[in-house]
């Protein structure tokens, strides 16, 4: 079996989101991390390879230091590594990058393809499903539980207040949740391969069935109208009430205010 | 991408997700803010209904806002998938293509949207929390088109410490998913009806759609209160176990359910599952009430993305009052049962009329 995880390399904003003085984002500060629903993922993927004896490729898009999220997927068990990279890829929204990895992924065999639910940047939750549209695969989004049945998959996928057990043919997609498992460590052995370990690094030229006006800024439907860090919530309005019921009425008056009740 | 010709786009279209025969809460949402744009275009809004059996949701929709309710009903339809679901979806905009369509940004619709999106070429924002009509670019610039009756489309990013504002200037539809329990329902119209029409692209399985094998429901007679829409959280301030009943009854006349610090668990007066805070829950309601809580960071780490934070506390100086949009200072012990009360007569006035 072959199993394809795209992951991300993202800026890590649990436990230790920075500011500057002005209350603006620190970037600069923040480490740059495997996106955890893809690192969920990909786990998902290395232990069906224990089970099946899987072939496990990672594949990313992104800046050239994104390597770093490939060699850590090295260390922890992928067999092969994938980045693409090409500067007319760059400031893709959902589309041109579902466009760009589709037309990687059309280069390779696989029969499973893995993908995190959402990237703790972005918080879409888009690409998976878009990279299934594009491919004409079956997707199954939000994955809990993975396993794999002769050619099939059966999946639990998470709803608001259930999961439905499904069963879809291979090849198909699937998008991760965090909760699906706890993404082991990388081994010793692993770490020393996975720094020597050649990664295949492709552009634009490699990319197939793509047309030049879905890539990049350019190929984005979605456009940027404004963008700011947010401003960090003040006080709002703090009175001394002359009695109990005072303070009350102040309360249920802002209420009636902001059509609560 | 195709760039299609974007004047043959009219309509606000919303879909209104329905689970079991109920309509979600989030359709309505979506209608009532969908009602709000379609006006400023001087437009309709159309409610887009796909299931099985379920004709009948169609006036809620209309008493809801709904001028329009497009049915797609097929037994292929029953139980949400995303392959049977994207294809009524995406078949409806290439049929009627609609200028504006909304999706609820649920499990459902956070995988029915981009499908839905890729297949009919254009493109999607995700989990918005205003939408607006307005130009694009905001501000006019020498050398480039400005563009008129644009959906501007405001949506948190990097968990929640960005804003972007983001527009589809050349593609249609412009579509966007919509963050729950963020948009105004309207006030029910009773008796309202809308125009229905049918319509079946008719469904033949193919490789994309998946069997399900089994729906496991969860089974819970405790309310989470990371879903909880109103949290009315108590600390230390509170005193005793005893003493939250007066929290309780101030919950219930609300709606809410009872959280709490982590000196209250510490105390023994709250289970942990009740805890918000660092070591506790991180909870996002649309209200949050912090009472007799001084607001250590830990805590309010917690809570501060809450929509709107209502502090009581007897110190003035309690660091709780600088996340608070409002804030008194008193005596928790009197001003809660006084607020209980106000609030019941509040809805006992709005039940008369």
């Amino acid at each position: 079996m072959k199993i394809v995880v795209c992951i991300k390399q993202v800026p890590d904003t649990k436990g230790g989101v920075k500011f500057n003085p002005d209350g603006t984002l620190d970037r600069g500060a923040m480490l740059a991390i495997m996106n955890p629903d893809d690192k969920a993922g990909l786990e998902a993927a290395l232990k069906l390879k224990d089970e099946f004896g899987a072939e496990v490729t990672v594949l990313t898009m992104g800046l050239p230091k994104a390597a770093d999220a490939l060699r850590e997927a090295l260390a922890m068990g992928a067999d092969n590594a994938i980045l693409v990279t090409d500067r007319v890829l760059g400031g893709a929204d959902t589309w041109a990058t579902s466009t760009t990895i589709a037309g990687a992924l059309r280069n390779i065999d696989y029969d499973l393809i893995i993908t995190g639910r959402q990237a703790i940047d972005g918080d879409t939750a888009q690409v998976g499903p878009q990279i299934a549209e594009h491919l004409g695969l079956p997707v199954i989004s939000y994955a809990q539980d993975i396993k794999v049945e002769g050619d099939k998959v059966i999946v639990q996928r998470q709803y608001d207040d259930r999961y439905h057990v499904v069963e879809a043919k291979m090849p198909c997609l699937i998008t991760a949740l965090s909760e699906l498992n706890k993404p082991r460590y990388m081994t010793p052995g692993g770490i020393f391969d996975a720094c020597k370990a050649e990664i295949t690094t492709w552009g634009r030229a490699d990319l197939k069935d793509v047309d030049d006006s879905n890539l990049g800024l350019k190929g984005s439907p979605t456009k940027i109208a404004k963008a700011s860090d947010k401003v960090r919530k003040g006080a709002g309005e703090k009175i001394v009430p002359d009695s109990p019921e005072d303070g009350a009425a102040y309360i249920v008056a802002k209420f009636k205010e902001k059509h609560i009740i | 991408m195709v760039t299609n010709n974007i004047e043959e786009y009219k309509g606000v279209y919303v879909f209104a997700q329905q689970v079991d025969n109920e309509i979600s809460g989030i359709a309505l949402e979506l209608l009532g803010k969908g009602k709000e744009l379609a006006a400023k275009l001087e437009t309709e809004v159309t409610a887009v209904l796909i299931g099985y059996n379920v004709k009948g949701l169609a006036d809620k929709l209309a008493e809801y806002g709904a001028d329009k309710v497009i049915l797609v009903d097929d037994p292929e339809l029953e139980t949400y998938r995303t392959e049977p679901y994207a294809h009524a979806l995406a078949s409806v905009i290439e049929k009627y293509k609609p200028e504006i369509v909304l999706v609820g940004a649920t499990a459902i619709g956070r995988d029915l949207g981009p499908t839905v999106s890729a297949r009919v070429q254009t493109g999607l924002t995700a989990d918005c929390t205003v939408l607006e009509i307005g130009d694009f670019p905001l501000v006019a610039i020498p050398g480039q088109e400005q563009k008129h009756n644009q959906l501007l489309m405001t949506r948190p990013a990097f968990g929640g410490n960005t804003i972007a504002t983001i527009a589809c200037p050349d593609n249609r539809p412009q579509m966007a998913t919509v963050r729950p329990g963020v948009m105004q329902k309207i006030a029910p119209i009773a008796g309202a009806k809308a125009v229905i029409e049918e319509y079946n692209p008719g469904f033949t399985p193919n490789n994309k759609y998946v069997t399900i094998k089994e729906v496991v429901k969860a089974v819970s007679d405790t309310v989470d209160i990371m879903d909880a829409k109103i949290l009315v959280s108590g600390g230390r301030g509170v005193g005793s176990a005893e003493n939250f009943k007066i929290l309780e009854d101030l919950a219930e006349v609300l709606g809410g359910t009872v959280s709490c610090s982590r000196a209250v668990v510490d105390n023994g007066w709250k289970p942990k599952d009740l805890q918000v805070g660092q070591t506790g829950k991180t909870v996002r309601p649309q209200i949050y009430f912090a009472i007799g809580i001084s607001g250590a960071i830990q805590h309010v780490a917690g809570m501060e993305e809450s929509d709107l934070i209502v502090a009581i506390n007897k110190d003035e100086t309690a660091p709780i009052f600088d996340v608070a949009d409002y804030g008194i200072v008193g005596d928790l012990n009197k001003i809660v049962p006084a607020l209980t009360e106000q609030l019941k007569a509040a809805k006992a006035e709005k039940a008369a009329n």
